[in-house]
């Protein structure tokens, strides 16, 4: 029959040009992915070619892990450091710069400037102005009378030091996605608005502004949120998660167990679960984005 | 109960001037629209009414109070936007209530989820979703209250935004271009709507519109603006059978008035063959308006021109093509002296008529024009009008 051929050609081409994505994302996604998995179900070391199955010993070990506790500990105090500012001064900045009429496409690249910028070299920037002895900022407050600070050598506040490094290094970057969302918005609807009365600041913003954001606001939580569980490169620079692990996160403690202590196994299985985390808020954003599109 | 002045109001965007020392007064209780082609000013000239945006110079005042400082909100005046502009979070009640939730409640209540915490806010509530279910209901769409705007239709979402307007219960009810957006159909059928809304509510209504049948079947009066020039403003009759200019005389009509060359010489005015008494006391060239639908056809097949004359001035017409429109037929086609202009005759059909084809038969016809309804223009489009009475002109001829 000439119209089943025609069918089966048509579903060999539709085969074959989904062919490429697919082995694509089976290379780079899906099989690295079982490989890590079947890691983690091994005693696997770099430093030895003998290995066995243990099943789940690494996960128990895991869940038993005082260090493991520590980090995932670290890790949730410093994204509740994180998100209020990486989601609200974006937020801020950008209205402020939508308004502006003059100089705004000035600001705009000020402010996105730290993105472009390599975080590694610029990490090493702030630990020069956040020198506990020569530092910029601690001669500064102690110009105004305030007492110096030990920004990565006290355990209390080098969380914090952490957590005001990467807000300058992402606020650029959420700054845009709000400016972007900004735009998108009807003028009409503030027009309306102020004829209906809601001309005042707050007015304008809790009416119109941020439930017409609603979808910008989703993704860039989502997005800051990983990015708050992805914290490393400035660990690794500036504190190697000192002093006495008080800035050990989670990522860096599945980079130590793997690459510093060998045990590859270990590694994979904490890695499975930053994967969980990930995965939590990629759902999140999935189930959700759609749900607040008013239009 | 409202008046609305607006005194030599100005503005420029940059460089460019779009409205250029526009002055108009607006009765209580009037129906004025503002018409024009688009990029003439007629938006901006209501956004300034509304406040939305400040002239230049000029004043804007409502029963003789200047509102030029006045926030939008204090001018008391609603506006419908071309695309209604409703608040797509919100329900069609709540967007009704949101003139009237900002004007009762103080700020404190207003924030996010006070309002049915707050005393302030509680004791409103009743009496708010009272007066928005009363416009609702006037409107109908009393079923459509928790709907989203994304739900509704065209026609619904404009009832909404009309009744968002009304709640507030304004002085001034400005609309622009409320029915441009909507389906042929639809547009006959709300336009009447909002010509019933206006006589029932007695308010000044200022309507911005680029369709001049819009502006004419609608209006009290029509004020017809031309690149910031406010050309003429009357009533739809002044507009049309009395206009002050070329420029109006072409907006206004449909199918648009024809205009051919004449020459004006010795109180005597010649079109082609013929040669029509009337002194405009001038010589030279002049531009002949003649509407469509004041051409006659003596001997042509059942067909009566809509203004027929009873005598005239014969012109011969050679045809091109016609059509038929129903009720009546647009014949297109040139005056056989001058080959070059297109001219359109509008004639009904009497019962003798029967069908296109027997008149597209003949290639000429003989017309007559009628003195009496010819309107002419100088050179640069002003209007020039005979020395004396075209109609007793007529009678001597």
């Amino acid at each position: 029959m000439a119209v089943s051929k025609l069918q089966r050609a048509q579903t060999r081409l539709a085969y074959l040009l989904v062919l490429p994505a697919t082995l694509l994302i089976l290379v780079i996604y899906i099989i690295p992915i079982l490989f890590v998995f079947l890691g983690s179900l091994t005693d696997y070391t770099l430093v030895s070619n003998y290995y066995e199955f243990v099943g789940f010993e690494n996960y128990q070990k895991m869940f038993g892990d005082k260090v493991f506790a520590n980090a995932l500990n670290n890790t949730f105090f410093y994204a509740v450091l994180f998100l209020p500012g990486a989601f609200v001064i974006s937020l801020v900045i950008a209205i402020a710069i939508q308004e502006q009429k003059q100089f705004r496409s000035i600001l705009e690249v000020l402010y996105f400037l730290p993105v472009t910028s390599t975080l590694a070299a610029m990490a090493l920037v702030w630990a020069a102005l956040m020198d506990s002895g020569q530092g910029v900022i601690n001669n500064t407050f102690q110009l105004f009378g305030l007492p110096r600070v030990n920004w990565f050598g006290n355990e209390d506040v080098v969380l914090y030091s952490l957590a005001i490094i990467s807000l300058w290094s992402i606020i650029g970057f959420n700054m845009v996605l709000f400016l972007a969302g900004l735009t998108s918005i009807p003028k009409n609807l503030y027009e309306a608005a102020a004829l209906d009365g809601a001309d005042h600041p707050l007015d304008k913003f809790f009416r119109v502004t941020w439930p017409m954001l609603g979808p910008t606001a989703m993704f860039v939580a989502v997005t800051s949120s990983i990015t708050a569980f992805k914290l490393f490169d400035t660990v690794a620079i500036l504190t190697q998660g000192g002093p006495d692990r008080a800035s050990e996160v989670f990522l860096y403690l599945a980079f130590l167990e793997g690459f510093e202590y060998f045990n590859m196994g270990y590694s994979a299985a904490l890695s499975l679960f930053f994967l969980g985390i990930i995965f939590f808020f990629a759902l999140v954003q999935a189930l959700f984005s759609d749900r607040n599109v008013h239009y | 109960m409202a008046q609305l002045t607006l005194k030599n109001i100005k503005k420029s965007f940059g460089d460019t001037p779009v409205l250029h020392d526009i002055s108009l007064d607006v009765n209580d209780g009037e129906f004025v629209s503002l018409v024009g082609q688009s990029g003439c000013g007629k938006s901006t000239l209501l956004r300034i009414i509304a406040g939305l945006e400040q002239p230049d110079s000029g004043d804007v005042l409502i029963n003789g109070q200047s509102m030029i400082n006045a926030a939008p909100k204090d001018r008391n005046i609603a506006m419908v936007f071309q695309d209604y502009a409703l608040y797509p979070h919100m329900s069609v009640g709540e967007n009704m209530a949101m003139p009237l939730v900002m004007a009762s409640l103080p700020l404190y209540a207003r924030l996010p989820m006070m309002r049915s915490i707050t005393p302030a806010g509680r004791k409103a509530q009743p009496e708010i979703r009272a007066a928005v279910e009363k416009v609702a209901k006037q409107l109908r769409i009393d079923h459509l209250l928790d709907r989203k705007p994304a739900q509704l239709s065209g026609g619904q979402r404009q009832r909404v935004a009309l009744g968002r307007a009304l709640v507030r219960d304004p002085q001034v009810f400005l609309m622009d271009e409320p029915l441009s957006n909507l389906d042929a159909k639809l547009r006959v059928q709300v336009r009447a709507e909002i010509t019933e809304l206006h006589a029932s509510s007695g308010l000044t209504f200022v309507y911005v519109t680029h369709d001049q049948v819009e502006a004419m079947t609608m209006s009290s009066r029509v004020a017809l603006l031309q690149t910031g020039h406010l050309l003429q403003v009357g009533t739809p009759n002044d507009l049309f059978s009395d206009p002050a200019s070329r420029d109006v005389a072409q907006f206004i009509g449909s199918p648009e008035i024809n205009i051919i060359g004449g020459e004006s010489h010795g109180g005597q005015i010649t079109i082609g063959e013929a040669q029509l008494p009337i002194d405009l006391g001038t010589t030279g060239p002049v531009q002949i308006g003649i509407r469509p639908e004041t051409i006659s056809i003596p001997n042509a097949n059942g067909l009566v021109a809509a203004h027929a004359p009873k005598q005239g001035h014969m012109v011969t017409f050679n045809k091109r093509f016609i059509e038929d429109l129903g009720p009546e037929v647009l014949i297109h086609g040139a005056f056989a002296h001058a080959p070059d202009g297109i001219i359109r005759i509008r004639a009904q059909k009497s019962d003798a008529y029967n069908d296109a084809r027997t008149l597209a038969q003949s290639g000429t016809l003989e017309v007559m024009l009628n003195p009496n309804q010819l309107l002419f223009f100088a050179a640069d489009g002003q209007r020039l009008r005979p020395a004396m009475n075209a109609a007793k002109l007529a009678e001597t001829a």
